[in-house]
């Protein structure tokens, strides 16, 4: 189908799988309503298995939406590869979150089904988020995903650590909204748009590139998807609100929100400001040799496996600016890669972490592993296989994934950044294999400790899906680095191919 | 023989085979009933083992190139340049045959050490094969990789799970060691590789394409350095040692003897196969040699010297691995036929001797529990055919002719003679210096009298120990005898290699001081 948008159809077929995902988000409230009277049920799988249900329906309207094709290049929503791609993350995301939250819920004796709504609507918000050609809509995205998981994290109500978490997500993100908007007003004082190709065609012509109001906008934007990705010194909020959070959101929140504000990143420096890489490029750069550095240091000292995790989702967010500040094709094909990877294993991660955890997250601390392995091997292997290609070690995902942004690196002359890259990961090494041998050298207080915990199918699905998921992309890549590769395409005449626009 | 091996495509199949049967093994191994596992572990190192001997035979020494490969690289990741492509040639025959020998020699001889958790074990044992068998035969630098780091789990857990009481301590510190090199060396592959793309516009970590690439002289000792690092830990070469003693004395046994018998070499085998031929300027330059001779010197030195007053006869025998390998290095880098040829020779001496040193030590362990040299004396009364064999391993690793040892040392020496008389007088002294830790271990484990109580009881080796010992003695034994189809095997080769380093080499090449202080690397700007 060919969209010009001429009518307001054409806006309708244009936002297909956000559209389907919004109407399914109100059926499943809907039902919730009416479902809620029966209280006898101990857990409510009809629920779940409705979201489940609308998330495969967008994934469906999501490949019809990937036939369209648009006159031009700068319609309000994109009609490229590189947003049916992330979409898919995002489902993908939310979909692990669905059969993972199930548990939780039991295991909270949770009732209410609004955790599923919200995930729904917070996977609209993310879609928008990075699918828009346009700074308004970006921030209507923004703030559809932001306020949604800022619930998300408070979801438990009778849990004050969750209240704690939720209302300091909040405030920083508040504030990082806010530095993100006035971004957006100086970008548009100066450019006179917010649409993204409009205000790469100014700033490529006009010369804006020495005006102090859009370069200060610039860094403004920069600054609020710093907040978003958890970038050092950007990050404070990250190890407080992950902890808190309850375990599956906090795997939603590593893994899709962290995906969405880099895909939007990605998208509109790439596409508004490619001119100004030599400026924006070196900041991005600086930042994630920082946050690679900080994020991994701290997380060798910690001594509650999901604050490591928080810190070690920092440590990826360093890795993914490595791709960012390379502005290359190879660098955003790498970046789309290592969402994907990186949403099986961090989902995966924080869903071995909830079922160890059992009633309250209480058992987070490394302590509680000991012996796991042993007593529950199939949780033992599979959260060992998620560690490693959390390492980035060969034969998982996280390697391949590593690798391509070590190569986009290297093809761009950043030497510096690569070698931080790996001896960062040498630390991570430290960090992660600490949980490992946890699990496997120690032995547990005593014989029957890992007894009570309880698999539930879906997060046994969930698990088997991440295992074969991470081996198979880190064994046979190919198919996957192709459609990466020609997802970017789109960014080919904005960053010059592969080849180096600048060597420092 | 001959014509059955063609009939049944031996030489297309092999290495694939080779590759993936310790898998297939591995599986078989976890589907056993637990009783069962080390004899499917066993068996199926030992079908490996088998199917690998021809190779022996069909190898043709006459040739320099590299053997048994495909017809064409398989293509595995194809928008990288990635490809599967296995292959050997004289360096890596004898190392490979090394592999599968010690497998089935360590699995043999773990049968009554390793008592809890069976399937694990040896299911890691076989993992661990796999990755060795990779490393050596791979010929995509990417594939090379993968192999080189799936090596670490396996012996990871070894050292975790079955170790002794440091086993913590020892597994995590063997394995950030060995990540630190290896991850430099992955981006001095990429910078390679991508060097490669901009000079011919082609993606490709093939080894053969790899040759190719042009560098500058400074490119050159860069990526020798980040290269060298991941080698030189391996090896390991003083100061890159001290993860080895750890390592060595918390392994199990099985774990020790594949350690020092196999994983040791993959960092010799790094420096034949990638230092000297990817950066010949570099390998080549005075300086850069003259500071691994020395390296090399002062571990054969240094590691004596701390042998020689070590407690536990294990340690003693994990610090003699480091001055053997300081000897490799010696051959190595002196840039001679003998030379290289020796360090070859005792790399396959050091894996017979050390092997069987770990497994005595172990035997021993089983019976007393205890390795500490002061707890044994007299042992000669009570197992002669214990002490028969361990005073000839203590022979063949100090080097007494008639032994493998000596071979190896003497062409080692002799190579290093030639260019460098110096050190290589220096390192004679370390043969002296191993009869001086080796001999008064054996004096007071085997002979002496026999004042301890404890000891008298002790029943001599089993028929299984005997026949996990005799190949090593045998080896020990040929090689020291007739060494000669092991020498021809590498010949070639090993001269075609050093011609081509000498051809590449600068003949003026600047001092080293005018690169160091300069901004960075020169980038791929020249494209």
């Amino acid at each position: 189908m060919l969209l010009d948008f001429s009518t307001q159809t054409h806006y309708l077929w244009a936002l297909l799988p956000e559209t389907v995902l919004s109407v399914w988000a109100m059926l499943v409230l809907l039902v919730d309503v009416f479902q809620r009277g029966d209280r006898s049920e101990p857990s409510r799988p009809g629920i779940a298995r409705l979201t489940f249900v609308g998330i495969v329906l967008a994934a469906v309207a999501n490949a019809w939406l990937g036939t369209f094709r648009e006159v031009g290049t700068d319609g309000v929503m994109a009609l490229d590869t590189f947003r049916v791609f992330t979409n898919y993350v995002f489902l993908l995301a939310a979909g692990l979150f669905v059969l993972v939250a199930e548990r939780y819920l039991e295991q909270e004796r949770m009732k209410y089904g609004e955790l599923y709504v919200l995930v729904l609507l917070a996977a609209v918000g993310m879609m928008v988020f990075a699918g828009s050609r346009d700074l308004m809509v970006i921030f209507i995205g923004l703030e559809l995903m932001s306020v949604a998981v800022y619930v998300l994290t408070g979801a438990n109500r009778r849990d004050p650590r969750a209240a704690e978490a939720s209302l300091k997500y909040f405030l920083l993100g508040a504030f990082s909204s806010a530095f993100f908007l006035f971004g957006v007003a100086l970008v548009y004082g100066s450019a006179r748009s917010t649409n993204l190709a409009v205000v790469a065609n100014v700033v490529g012509i006009d010369g804006l590139g020495a005006s102090p109001m859009l370069l200060i906008g610039m860094v403004l934007l920069a600054v609020g998807f710093a907040f978003k990705v958890a970038a050092v010194p950007f990050h404070m909020w990250t190890p407080d609100a992950y902890d808190g959070a309850p375990a599956p959101v906090a795997g939603f929140m590593a893994a899709a929100v962290k995906a969405a504000a880099f895909a939007a990143f990605l998208r509109v420096f790439l596409t508004a400001f490619p001119s100004l890489h030599d400026t924006w490029g070196q900041l991005v750069a600086g930042v994630a040799v920082l946050t690679m550095i900080a994020a991994n240091l701290i997380a060798t000292v910690q001594g509650n496996v999901k604050r490591m995790l928080a810190y070690s989702s920092i440590a990826h967010a360093g890795y993914l600016m490595v791709a960012l500040a390379a502005a290359s094709t190879t660098g955003a094909a790498s970046f789309l890669f290592y969402l994907v990877v990186y949403t099986l294993m961090t989902v995966g991660a924080f869903a071995v972490v909830l079922v160890v955890g059992r009633q309250g997250e209480s058992r987070v601390d490394i302590d509680w592993y000991a012996g796991l392995g042993w007593q529950r091997p199939v949780l033992g292997i599979a959260m060992t296989i998620f560690l490693l290609s959390l390492a980035g070690f060969p034969f998982t995902g996280g390697f391949i994934g590593k690798f391509y942004i070590l190569r986009a690196a290297v093809e761009k002359g950043m030497i510096f950044e690569a070698v931080i890259l790996v001896l960062a990961s040498l630390l991570s090494y430290y960090y992660y294999l600490r949980v490992a041998w946890y699990m496997w050298f120690r032995t547990p207080a005593d014989a029957e400790a890992h007894e009570g915990i309880a698999v539930s199918p879906g997060v046994r699905a969930a698990l088997v899906a991440a295992v074969i998921g991470i081996l198979w992309l880190g064994i046979f890549p190919g198919s996957l680095l192709e459609i990466a590769e020609r997802s970017t395409a789109i960014f080919a005449h904005a960053a010059g191919g592969g080849l180096p626009l600048s060597i420092r | 023989m001959e014509a059955f091996l063609n009939s049944i495509g031996y030489s297309s199949w092999v290495l694939h085979f080779l590759l993936l049967f310790p898998l297939a093994g591995m599986a078989a191994v976890l589907l056993a009933p637990a009783e069962r596992a080390k004899h499917v572990a066993f068996g199926a190192s030992l079908v490996e083992f088998v199917v690998s001997l021809p190779i022996w035979s069909a190898f043709n020494a006459a040739s320099g190139a590299f053997q048994f490969t495909m017809d064409a690289p398989l293509d595995w990741i194809p928008a990288w340049g990635i490809h599967y492509y296995v292959g050997i040639d004289g360096i890596s025959v004898l190392l490979l045959l090394l592999t599968t020998l010690m497998t089935p020699i360590a699995l043999l001889g773990s049968f009554r050490y390793i008592q809890a958790r069976e399937k694990t074990f040896y299911a890691m044992m076989l993992l661990l094969e796999t990755g060795v068998v990779g490393v050596f035969v791979a010929l995509d630098v990417f594939l090379f990789f993968m192999f080189w780091e799936l090596m670490l789990v396996p012996m990871y857990f070894i050292i975790g799970i079955w170790g002794g009481e440091r086993r913590i301590y020892a597994a995590i510190k063997f394995f950030l060691y060995t990540a630190v090199g290896s991850l430099l060396m992955l981006v001095g592959i990429l910078y390679l590789v991508f060097k490669l793309q901009a000079q011919t516009g082609e993606l490709s970590f093939l080894y053969s394409d790899l040759l190719n690439v042009s560098l500058t002289f400074r490119e050159q000792v860069w990526l020798f350095a980040a290269f060298a690092l991941a080698f030189l830990i391996k090896v390991p070469v003083f100061p890159f040692h001290t993860w080895l003693p750890d390592a060595h004395v918390e392994a199990p046994t099985p774990g020790s003897v594949i350690l020092a018998a196999v994983l040791l070499k993959m960092g010799a085998y790094g420096f034949l196969r990638f230092l000297l031929p990817l950066f010949p300027q570099a390998a080549t330059h005075p300086t850069i040699v003259t500071v691994l001779l020395v390296l090399g010197l002062i571990g054969v030195l240094y590691a004596a010297w701390v042998a020689a007053v070590q407690p536990d006869a294990k340690k003693l025998i994990a610090y003699t691995s480091v001055a053997h390998m300081g000897f490799v290095v010696l051959g190595i880098f002196a840039m001679t036929v003998q030379g290289v040829q020796g360090g070859m020779i005792i790399m396959l001496s050091h894996g017979a001797s050390t092997g069987a040193m770990f497994l005595l030590l172990g035997m021993l362990y089983e019976r007393r529990h205890t390795r500490q040299i002061a707890d044994f004396g007299g042992l000669a009364a009570v197992m002669p055919v214990f002490a028969a064999v361990f005073v000839l391993t203590a022979l063949a690793s100090i080097g007494l002719p008639g032994t493998s040892g000596f071979v190896g040392e003497f062409l080692a020496l002799l190579g290093t003679f030639q260019t460098h008389p110096w050190i290589a007088t220096f390192a004679a002294a370390g043969v002296i210096f191993a009869a001086y830790y080796m001999l008064p271990m054996v004096q007071k484990i085997v002979f002496n009298a026999l004042d301890k109580k404890e000891n008298a009881e002790l029943p001599d080796l089993s028929r299984r120990e005997m026949a996990v010992l005799a190949p090593l003695v045998a080896l020990m034994i040929w090689i020291g005898v007739y060494p000669k189809p092991f020498l021809e095997r590498m010949e070639v080769t090993v001269v075609e290699l050093l011609q081509d380093v000498d051809q590449r080499r600068l003949v003026n090449p600047p001092p080293l001081g005018e690169l160091i202080g300069s901004r960075s690397v020169d980038g791929l700007s020249d494209r």
